[in-house]
């Protein structure tokens, strides 16, 4: 993308000037003082500090505690990689893993799908598009875990699907659909891509609004359907767009963690637990921290790499950044 | 090639009804937080309350309720400000320096900044608690408000350096022939032509501040000082199945936030797209 252009040419400038500058000081009096010409180069220390304390510091010692035997009081073990293996020894731990892949993959595929589809439909033409806009992106702003709990009373047992499927004639069908065993993971993924389209369409509109137009009617003169407009000419100039959206949901996705809270609790019978939520239960309710930290530390990992290829195959081709 | 026929017509009302199943969630959120205690049981999921009863709120708000929602309110309010103001002091003045430096160390301080944007937060929860814990902080709004600022610093950075580098050096070398020095400069030229960077930065990061959950479920858990969220979800946890108060306060904990996204919804739609879009 443009950013590391940017960078690119910066790093090439810096050089240029760090030799001028060898040379001969820049303007009429020395320029010495400071390695800037505007600001001082302190200003950024409590930024970097702070950020090295709470992000990379303590990500680290999390890291170092993955491997220990600790409780979060007294004195603790070097276990190596046990931890890891009774992760992947118990099946309610590989169960969350499972889990937490197919929410964070099947929301993003689905909030992709519909979220092109409303960014498609309200770019152009419509006299309400900014209406639309605001209303479907309004579940956004709000707050997971409250969201969370309205849907809980549409899954509920008397709750709004039940009665409009017993008043089909479809009765049989009607369950506690948050209790079910099987569909309790369906009604996560559902509260997740309600509340994650609205933030696909907007990263997707304000891709769209860079498409030419001229270019679409040409298109279209030339005798491309729809389809093939939409697949020749705006994809790819949407693709940093999507690369965008489909990382930060998968970000996001892979951390769920209030819906669960809220709905199931990681019921019923850990068949909707994912590691954010193991990482809680075992480290905070449990006080297995270095337990805890492993299930941490693997979390990271898998978000870390996801986020790696994610960028990698959606941006395509370097030359087209 | 974009004219408004029948076809443009029929489908503007395809996205109303979309539109109108797509937020059918607030509509059961409305009616059954104004049904009474009765009525919530007897009643169908569907059907609006036959006389409005506005004693869950009541309820909720006051002490009757025992719930801490309002002590949540205000301190979600504290929090939420107090990062915001810390993050924009801290993050642009970071950013700055990132963006106007032209030495390759600003370079490898950049990249720090973006890895730790994707990094989750949940591996270093368990060490950052206990050293919370050690020195006080846990339970606090004040330790809040260093935590949510040391999580979200990345992210303020980035989106200051973006719009920094964007921004041609003509003022402040106009501002320093004026004889103003490099702190007037930064603050009384650069910062206020950053007001758009500012809205982002407030608008991403107190969305993030004021929702969030994990976070301050561990950190202000047990104790009084209890955020929104959490103090929601603690009250909901003692409620069981009384949907019509469960309700009633998740519209009270809803009210600020749309209001605010109503009120400003164009700055909101423009700070995700933009913002994000780096």
């Amino acid at each position: 993308m443009s950013r590391t252009l940017e960078t690119k040419t910066e790093a090439v400038l810096a050089r240029e000037l760090g030799a001028d500058r060898g040379r001969r000081p820049i303007g009429g009096r020395p320029r010495r003082a400071g390695l800037l010409k505007f600001g001082y180069w302190w200003w950024a220390l409590p930024g970097i500090l702070f950020v090295i304390a709470i992000h990379y510091v303590s990500t680290g010692v999390g890291g170092f505690f993955a491997f220990t035997d600790w409780t979060g009081i007294g004195a603790f073990e070097w276990i190596g990689f046990d931890n890891f293996v009774a992760i992947f020894q118990d099946p309610s731990k590989v169960g969350a893993l499972v889990n937490t892949l197919f929410l964070a993959f099947a929301s993003v595929i689905l909030s992709t799908v519909v979220g092109m589809g409303l960014a498609l439909g309200l770019n152009r033409g419509l006299k309400s598009r900014y209406v639309l806009r605001v209303l479907f992106f309004m579940p956004v702003v709000l707050s997971p875990l409250a969201v969370s709990y309205i849907w809980k009373f549409i899954f509920d047992f008397n709750g709004p699907i039940n009665v409009v499927l017993r008043a089909l004639g479809l009765g049989e069908f009607a369950k506690a659909w948050v209790a079910d065993p099987v569909w309790a993971i369906w009604t996560i993924l559902i509260v997740i891509v309600w509340q994650n389209t609205g933030f696909a369409m907007v990263i997707y509109l304000a891709g769209l609004a860079a498409v030419p137009v001229e270019m679409e009617e040409a298109a279209a003169i030339d005798g491309a359907g729809v389809w093939q407009r939409f697949w020749h000419i705006v994809l790819p100039s949407i693709r940093p767009a999507v690369a965008i959206a489909t990382t930060l949901g998968l970000v996001n996705g892979l951390r769920v963690f209030d819906q669960i809270m809220a709905l199931t609790g990681g019921g019923p019978a850990s068949a909707t637990e994912t590691l954010a939520t193991q990482v809680y239960k075992e480290s905070f309710a449990l006080g297995n921290f270095g337990y805890g930290a492993a299930l941490a530390l693997l979390l990271t990992v898998i978000i870390l790499v996801f986020a790696v290829v994610q960028q990698r195959v959606t941006q395509g081709r370097p030359e087209e950044n | 090639m974009f004219r408004y026929t029948r076809l443009t017509a029929l489908r503007e009302s395809l996205f109303w009804v979309l539109a109108i199943v797509f937020l059918a969630p607030f509509y059961f959120l409305l009616m059954t937080a104004l049904k009474s205690d009765q009525e919530v049981i007897t009643s169908s999921a569907l059907a609006p309350p036959s006389s409005p009863d506005f004693s869950n709120f009541s309820d909720v708000v006051t002490a009757s309720g025992n719930s801490n929602v309002l002590l949540g309110l205000v301190n979600s309010v504290l929090i939420t400000a107090g990062s915001i103001a810390l993050l924009v002091l801290l993050g642009s003045l970071t950013g700055y320096v990132i963006a106007r430096s032209t030495r390759r160390w600003s370079r490898a301080v950049y990249y720090l900044f973006l890895v730790a944007i994707v990094l989750p937060t949940q591996l270093g929860t368990v060490p950052l608690y206990i050293g919370a814990r050690s020195i006080g902080l846990t339970g606090s709004v004040l330790g809040m408000i260093i935590l949510y600022t040391g999580m979200l610093l990345p992210l303020s950075i980035f989106l200051y350096a973006g719009f920094f580098r964007g921004l041609g050096t003509e003022y402040e070398e106009a501002a320093t022939i004026d004889g103003a020095s490099r702190t007037q400069v930064f603050f009384r030229v650069v910062l206020p032509l950053m007001s758009p960077a500012t809205g982002t930065v407030a608008i991403l990061a107190g969305l993030i501040v004021w929702n969030d959950f994990f976070t301050s479920l561990i950190f202000l858990g047990g104790s009084a000082n209890q955020t929104l969220p959490v103090a929601m979800y603690y009250y909901i946890g003692s409620l069981v199945s009384s949907w019509n108060k469960i309700f009633a306060i998740v519209v009270v904990s809803m009210i600020p936030i749309l209001a605010f996204y109503l009120f400003a919804q164009k700055r909101f739609i423009q700070g995700f797209a933009g913002g994000l879009k780096g």
